[in-house]
């Protein structure tokens, strides 16, 4: 079952980018980068701002073309037309903004866009009892126990509320997980929660892209870490230091 | 309360009922379209002129009565489906693009009156062929109240249902909460506005039926100011003026408010003038607590 056990064929990377460049007219954003995100692992992508990491995100979850290179997807290259075009391919993208409903409930929340409906006719109706329970579900096995799922998600801390985005993707079916700097706006304790989101996100056996410019919180969950720097790559590694991630990023390495 | 005695009389209940019926049938999809979002300025002007279609085409053009009705009701409903249209093509402020069909509508409807008939007034719809087939359902009494009131708790409990129970519903709460999340999940967040447009309209066009049945006729100025006062018995309910919040049963509440305001003050005989300021009254201070209410659910319990 692990991937590295001996023997074992080794699979392509799920999610990988292959010389990537992303040109905005004059501007170079992305300069020939390659990366690739594998089955159960936590890839951390680390770079100041402008380095290019939002433009990586745009391009895997389908917002952006790349003006050069590929995306592949298990090993074969594919036109990812837009983030609903990525999504159905079980590539999704937890941004800043979460895309939560603050005054609405979290059960509804969690299903919204995909409510499950039971009944007939005129009496198609919301199976808030399945909602509630499942949603209820999906965050215990993500270690969040929440026992009133009624809750307006306003009311919630910013790692349960990051929790409750992670749990949505990974139920609806995502294989990689791109989360956009989801510890950026947290305190200690709330990070500490959303890294253990990542942990459990990789344990079920996701891709997960870890986007953040704080070396510490990409110690503390990655295994691999790309550092871009003015949209170059500046580094692949599969182990680092704090010291040596906020140089490469700085640009002493 | 001031007027207890009266209201606990069996008419004077009766009476408020009758009064609130009209305004809570135009608040309750008035509620859902502000849960989503969106204002709709112009439903007194559409109430006016399904009224005034149905009366012109019946006794002005002689058609039979339920082609007029059929007509009316594609009217209003174009009127709901070109203001959801204009909202969502040209992100304008619905208060505004609304508040310009509000005055193009009553403007026609007067016009065209004046034009075709010569008079703003038209009567005579209780003795046209075949109102003996719609009186029970638009112009009956169930006993002391008006068949309006059973419309009434009716669609009132359907629009519930509809928000509470739906997908239909869900999406309801997400248009207006935050647009660009339910956008991001996949809600069809134009298609839902577009539909609550047309809701209102059609609700409008169905009081101005209730009172054309009623009264036999109907006056090309009809509706006027029922646009604002079911906001503002939404308001009083419970939903958000900025969208995201509410609900039907709130909105009901509100209208029988109103009601009770209007009748108490007509049966304590307080000049009607008071009216006005009661209700300007009770609408800020329901603003003010919903504003309470809100940041109380996102801040905890």
């Amino acid at each position: 079952m692990s991937p590295g056990a001996p023997g074992a064929p080794v699979a392509p990377p799920v999610l990988a980018l292959e010389r990537a460049t992303m040109r905005f007219g004059g501007v170079v954003a992305l300069d020939d980068v390659s990366m690739e995100l594998s089955e159960g692992r936590v890839t951390c992508l680390l770079g100041e701002n402008g380095a290019g990491k939002s433009t990586v995100i745009a391009i895997l979850s389908g917002v952006l073309r790349p003006s050069a290179g590929r995306v592949l997807l298990d090993g074969a290259p594919v036109a990812l037309g837009s983030p609903r075009d990525a999504r159905a391919r079980g590539i999704a993208t937890v941004y800043q903004n979460l895309a939560l409903v603050p005054l609405m409930s979290v059960w509804r929340n969690f299903f919204l866009g995909q409510e499950p409906v039971t009944g007939r006719g005129p009496l198609r109706r919301l199976d808030a009892r399945r909602c509630r329970s499942e949603s209820r579900d999906a965050l215990s096995t993500m270690g969040i126990l929440m026992e009133d799922v009624n809750r307006p998600v306003g009311a919630l801390s910013g790692g349960e509320r990051q929790a409750i985005a992670i749990a949505r993707a990974l139920h609806f079916g995502a294989r990689v997980l791109i989360l956009d700097e989801p510890t950026a706006a947290l305190g200690v304790r709330q990070a500490e929660l959303v890294l253990q989101q990542v942990q459990h996100a990789r344990e079920r056996g996701a891709a997960v892209l870890l986007v953040t410019h704080n070396p510490a919180h990409a110690l503390r969950a990655g295994d691999d870490f790309v550092v871009l720097r003015r949209g170059r790559l500046a580094a692949r590694l599969a182990g680092a230091t704090v010291e040596q991630l906020a140089g490469l990023m700085a640009g002493e390495g | 309360m001031v007027a207890g005695a009266p209201f606990r009389s069996g008419a004077g209940a009766a009476a408020v009922l009758n009064a609130a019926a009209p305004l809570g049938i135009l608040a309750a999809p008035v509620a859902l379209l502000m849960i989503a979002g969106e204002f709709d300025l112009s439903i007194g002007s559409t109430l006016g002129a399904a009224g005034m279609t149905l009366l012109l085409l019946t006794q002005h053009f002689g058609w039979p009565l339920w082609a007029a009705l059929l007509c009316a009701l594609l009217i209003a409903g174009g009127i709901g489906l070109a203001n959801g249209w204009l909202v969502v093509r040209t992100r304008l402020p619905s208060f505004l693009v609304t508040l310009g069909t509000m005055y193009v509508v009553r403007g026609l409807t007067v016009a065209l009156s004046r034009l075709l008939t010569g008079r703003t007034q038209l009567s005579g719809l209780d003795t046209t062929p075949g109102f003996d087939v719609i009186r029970p359902v638009l112009a009956a009494d169930l006993g002391p109240v008006a068949v309006a009131v059973a419309w009434w708790l009716i669609l009132t409990a359907a629009a519930e249902w509809l928000l509470r129970r739906t997908r239909f519903g869900n999406w309801i709460f997400a248009a207006g909460g935050a647009p660009e999340a339910a956008r991001e999940a996949g809600v069809p967040v134009a298609r839902v506005k577009v539909t609550l447009f047309v809701a209102t309209s059609l609700a409008a066009a169905f009081v101005a039926f209730l009172q054309a049945a009623r009264f036999g006729g109907t006056d090309a100025l009809r509706g006027e100011g029922q646009e604002f006062r079911a906001i503002v018995a939404a308001v009083i309910g419970g939903t958000l003026l900025a969208g995201g919040y509410g609900s039907a049963v709130g909105a009901l509440m509100g209208a029988l408010v109103f009601g009770m305001v209007q009748q108490g003050i007509v049966i304590t005989g307080i000049d009607a003038d008071w009216f006005l300021v009661v209700l300007g009254t009770l609408l800020v201070a329901a603003v003010l607590f919903n504003d309470w209410v809100r940041r109380h659910a996102e801040a905890g319990r």
